[in-house]
């Protein structure tokens, strides 16, 4: 290779790399050019589908659930409260391996079949992104146990969740009743705005105030903007519109008259009512047996619902509400008033008592409970006081079922009382239009005997009994029964339903009848005032049991027992200026006068021995009572001064 | 025109024999580079304090690992390129060796085989071959006659072919490519004709579907789909895409704000202080922030070009060519990946990304194009 050739050859290759540099020169500006024009079509062009596209990653619209209502009784005792309780949740979004974690979650903590079973029905109806809950209630080792191994459980969280606690547990599981999940059956009930108020709510009430006031008590959600990293982890909160509470109720409801009826029944079934003749306001409502509402709120277990539901004693049932039952001669004082005003009787209307009764033109006997009679000349007040049966057959006889009728509806029977409670069950008070309706068949005279003594097609509930016996303390304002006094300390004014008229000595003879009832020699209810230093007037009654629903699986003896007449009793006090009426029932109890009068007499017993600041309620409709606190020797003093 | 552009040359030589030495001079420190690559370092400590998070223990180790670099840079550039020139083939031998046995006794993660590990130490050998791939062509071509005959683009494919091979085998496609673009940048710099070229594009074009049935793995194809259909996968294979390109796009002309860009504050910008940090960039910095970077690249680039352009020998214009144009394709793979013009291959953003290995041979590289620019001067005295 000569100087001159390798000379040569320089110049021909650095002409050559001159002109591959420059193509290759020209290929850098382009493909820059390219990267130039997509940073332009990303950051430009399409510079809002992005910034959109950006903030759906990381915002994320969260509902806040209001915080449930709190229900008081009428001295700011808690009956509903709100606890908070540890949810585990699952984002389904997150998780990878959904079995695997399930079973890495069962290690830790535990899990039954069921959870995952209602876990994966959960799953099918959830919203993109939303924490689905698997198990309910842990316990502060379970919470451990899981935040230790959070790292490796994306999508699995512990939430704390504002959960229904009732403080008095069983006392008042009828009346303030229970929230649950919301369930399938609540979820197809929805309307689209109720979807968008229950985001984020996991319960809804299911039975009793929880129910009636659940638009109330829910309150309105919030929502709040959150900013989330990849894993759904919330990092901070961008904007938050606070949720309104729900709405605080007072109920008339007194917890402790409650527990002194509640204690007085025993354990015995059946049903104490009372009721502030005043307003209406219900003040003790007992159904017995009950069960505690805390084992529904985050979900029943399968063994404890089945042993609720199969019990005998139907712990589940609402006696108050939703028990009817023949009312018996509780409906005398009524049926005697009625018979007054429609001029059927007077105060001296006297009819003779052998023991039995015929209608005219029919040879048929009517047997009087007492054997042997009450004696030549009962008037109304012996007829009330004795329960005279065939005083009232008389009177019936010669009445007509349409003024029975009309008058038994005007104090509330045969139709729902309108109290604020659900499910209340209407008993019934036959007509001569009803039986031709319902049974085909004309009314005869004797139907009139039954119903003037609350039997035959009579049905009424324990509500409607204090209901028709607070009208009769009042001479004749009926009130509409209410549960709720105020709503957030706004009184709920009391609403009159009908007003009796009546003259009052007709008032007055039947308010001595009832009071004879409690008094006189042959009262059947004595042990109703019994060593109380106010007047009680009251009514006893017996209901027959026809039959009995289940009777497949207990014995003979407690077949008999069923087989007995459910016991009555009504009554009000003081006589002189009626505060609180009572009805009370005690299932299978046999004797109105024995069984159940004394619980009513408890009742009257608690309430009158309150001090007046005590009884009377802080609002101020209420008229002030005109009697002063008796019974210095009552045990509840001393605590009730000690409280004060 | 040959000797004007001989005549051109002269007064420029002419004027580093008149003045004294200075010291870039003395310490063969081309300063426009120097002054560009630390601009770059800078932003890109910068950026990557950002990307890192709480993780600041990443924005340490980079630091230390870039001064470590220039240091290899500064001693890269102190080394005759007679030198390189005449160790290649021992280079290229070396290198070659420590890929067979990295497919032997290598270690790695997800499947990959890609380090030698010698007592606590662990390194990469395909990162040398990334030097060692152009230096050898560029030595090799040298000594041919340019435009090289056909014998010699065989002898030159060959010693691209074998490294790359053997890396592919790692499996490591990304470097792979990357390494063997270098070789046949310096090859097509030293004159490779034109219908060669047009040849070897048919053939690559004919051994496209063939390559795509049996060459390629599942998630390399998954990631070449992935290209043309993002959405269709958003949390699986198209997340990374559908992230960085939100972040990009969010980001819009001004940007979000440093170290306010929620995508990659917010973990949802996977890699976000390796491979796509320049959609960190991109989101905090905006178009604006974007469009600088693309020019620091250019320069350094452009500064690239110039050194080849004034290179002595053959030598030094291939390898000075291919080191520059290679830094160009690292930047264009990345941005494309990263923007979604191309699929994901793990291919860093030069001097940003978090990564010591690539920034002390890219630096090393810069060691060299340093070497060439003040070769002349050498051989001058």
């Amino acid at each position: 290779m000569s100087e001159n050739l390798r000379f040569k050859d320089h110049h021909t290759e650095q002409r050559l790399f001159r002109n591959r540099m420059l193509v290759a020169i020209f290929g850098v500006v382009v493909l820059l050019g390219v990267l130039v024009a997509r940073f332009y079509n990303l950051q430009v062009v399409n510079y809002e589908d992005y910034r959109t596209q950006s903030d759906q990653n990381r915002i994320q619209v969260r509902p806040v659930p209001p915080t449930r209502g709190l229900i008081y009784d009428r001295n700011g005792e808690m009956l509903a409260d709100n606890r908070p309780s540890y949810t585990l949740s699952v984002v389904r979004e997150r998780v990878k391996d959904l079995d695997a974690t399930i079973e890495l979650l069962g290690q830790l903590v535990s899990l039954e079949d069921r959870d995952v079973e209602k876990f994966n029905r959960r799953l099918q109806r959830r919203r993109p992104f939303e924490p689905v809950p698997l198990r309910y209630r842990l316990s502060e080792d379970e919470i451990a146990r899981i935040s230790v191994n959070e790292f490796h459980l994306p999508g699995v969280s512990v939430e704390a969740e504002l959960v229904r606690y009732y403080p008095e547990n069983k006392l008042f599981a009828h009346s303030v009743g229970y929230v649950g999940r919301i369930a399938e059956r609540d979820l197809s009930a929805f309307t689209e705005e109720d979807v968008r108020r229950y985001r984020g709510t996991q319960s809804i009430g299911k039975v009793g105030l929880e129910r009636s006031y659940e638009d109330l008590l829910l309150g309105e959600v919030g929502y709040e903007n959150v900013e989330t990293n990849a894993r759904g982890r919330v990092l901070r909160v961008l904007e938050r519109h606070d949720p309104k509470p729900g709405a605080e109720l007072t109920l008339h409801l007194d917890t402790r008259l409650q527990q002194v009826a509640t204690e007085a029944l025993g354990d015995k079934r059946g049903a104490v009512v009372a009721i502030d003749v005043k307003t209406g306001g219900v003040l003790a409502f007992v159904s017995q047996p009950s069960f505690d509402p805390n084992l529904f709120v985050t979900g029943i277990s399968f063994k404890d619902y089945s042993a609720l539901r199969d019990s005998l004693d139907v712990p589940l049932f609402n006696r108050v509400v939703q028990g009817q039952y023949p009312p018996g001669s509780t409906l005398k004082p009524m049926m005697g008033l009625g018979g007054l005003a429609a001029g059927i009787i007077t105060g001296d209307t006297e009819v003779p008592d052998p023991g039995f009764y015929k209608l005219p033109n029919d040879s048929r006997i009517y047997r009087d409970w007492k054997r042997w009679g009450h004696g030549k000349h009962v008037d109304l007040i012996q007829g009330l006081a004795q329960s005279c049966d065939v005083y009232f057959w008389d009177m019936a006889a010669r009445w007509n079922i349409d003024g029975m009728h009309d008058i038994a509806t005007r104090f509330g029977l045969g139709e729902k009382t309108g109290i604020d409670l659900p499910r209340e069950y209407p008993g019934l008070f036959p007509s001569r239009a009803w039986k031709r309706g319902a049974r085909g068949v004309p009314w005869f005279p004797g139907d009139s005997l039954n119903a003037v003594l609350g039997q035959g097609f009579v049905l009424s509930t324990p509500l409607q009994l204090a209901v028709m016996t607070a009208t009769i303390a009042n001479r004749g304002t009926h009130y509409r029964p209410q549960m709720v006094m105020a709503i957030d300390g706004v009184e709920q004014p009391p609403e009159v339903l009908h007003h009796i008229d009546a003259r009052p000595e007709h008032w007055d003879l039947v308010f001595d009848g009832m009071e004879a009832v409690v008094y006189s020699t042959h009262g059947t209810g004595k042990k109703a005032g019994a060593g109380l230093d106010f007047k009680v007037a009251g009514k006893s009654g017996t209901a027959q049991v026809v039959g009995i629903a289940q009777g497949e699986r207990y014995d003979s003896e407690a077949l008999k027992e069923r087989h007995r007449d459910h016991a009555l009793f009504v009554a009000f006090a003081p006589v002189d200026d009626p505060q609180i009426a009572v009805s009370v029932l005690v299932e299978n109890g046999e004797s109105g006068g024995g069984v159940a009068a004394p619980v009513a007499r408890e009742v009257f017993f608690d309430w009158m021995s309150r001090p007046l600041e005590d009884t009377a309620s802080r609002h101020s409709w209420r008229a002030p009572m005109s009697i002063s606190a008796p019974a210095q020797r009552h045990p509840y003093q001393q605590e009730t001064a000690i409280r004060g | 025109m040959a000797s004007r552009d001989y005549m051109h040359r002269l007064p420029d030589a002419g004027s580093s024999l008149r003045r004294p030495e200075s010291i870039s001079r003395r310490w063969h420190i081309d300063l426009p580079l120097l002054f560009l690559l630390l601009v770059l370092a800078g932003v890109g400590l910068v950026v990557l304090y950002s990307a890192s998070g709480d993780e600041i223990h990443y924005v340490k180790r980079q630091a230390v690992f870039m001064s470590l670099a220039f240091v290899g840079m500064v001693i890269a550039a102190q080394i005759p390129l007679e030198f390189y020139r005449r160790w290649s083939p021992w280079f290229y031998l070396a290198g070659c060796c420590l890929l067979v046995a990295v497919l032997f006794f290598g270690v790695g993660a997800k499947g990959a085989q890609r380090w030698l590990q010698i007592g606590g130490f662990r390194f990469q050998p395909s990162e040398a071959l990334k030097l060692a791939v152009p230096i050898a062509v560029a030595a090799y071509l040298h000594k041919r006659s340019l435009p090289p005959s056909f014998i010699t683009v065989i002898g030159t494919l060959t010693i691209i072919a074998i490294p790359a091979a053997l890396i592919v085998r790692q499996p490591d496609l990304g470097t792979s490519i990357l390494i063997a673009a270098s070789g046949i940048f310096a090859l097509y710099l030293s004159g490779l004709s034109w219908k060669m070229i047009g040849g070897a594009v048919v053939m690559a074009l004919m051994a496209a579907w063939p390559m795509w049935i049996w060459g390629l793995r599942e998630y390399q194809k998954q990631r070449i789909l992935t290209l043309f259909n993002p959405d269709a996968d958003r949390l699986g294979a198209g997340w990374n895409i559908f992230q960085s390109k939100a972040a990009i796009g969010s980001g819009g002309w001004d940007g979000k704000g440093y170290m306010q860009g929620t995508q990659s504050q917010l973990d949802f910008l996977p890699e976000s202080h390796t491979d796509f940090i320049i959609a960190v960039l991109a989101e905090e910095w905006g178009m604006r922030g974007a469009l600088i970077l693309l020019a620091l690249y250019l320069l350094i680039i452009a500064r690239g070009i110039y050194i080849s352009f004034m290179a002595q020998h053959v030598f030094g214009r291939l390898l000075a060519g291919s080191i520059t144009l290679t830094f160009f394709v690292y930047v264009f793979v990345n941005i494309g990946m990263v923007t979604g013009l191309l699929p994901v291959v793990g291919v860093p953003l030069p001097l940003v990304s978090h990564g010591g290995t690539s920034v002390i041979t890219l630096m090393a590289g810069f060691g060299i194009l340093m070497a060439v620019s003040t070769e002349r001067r050498r051989v001058l005295f």
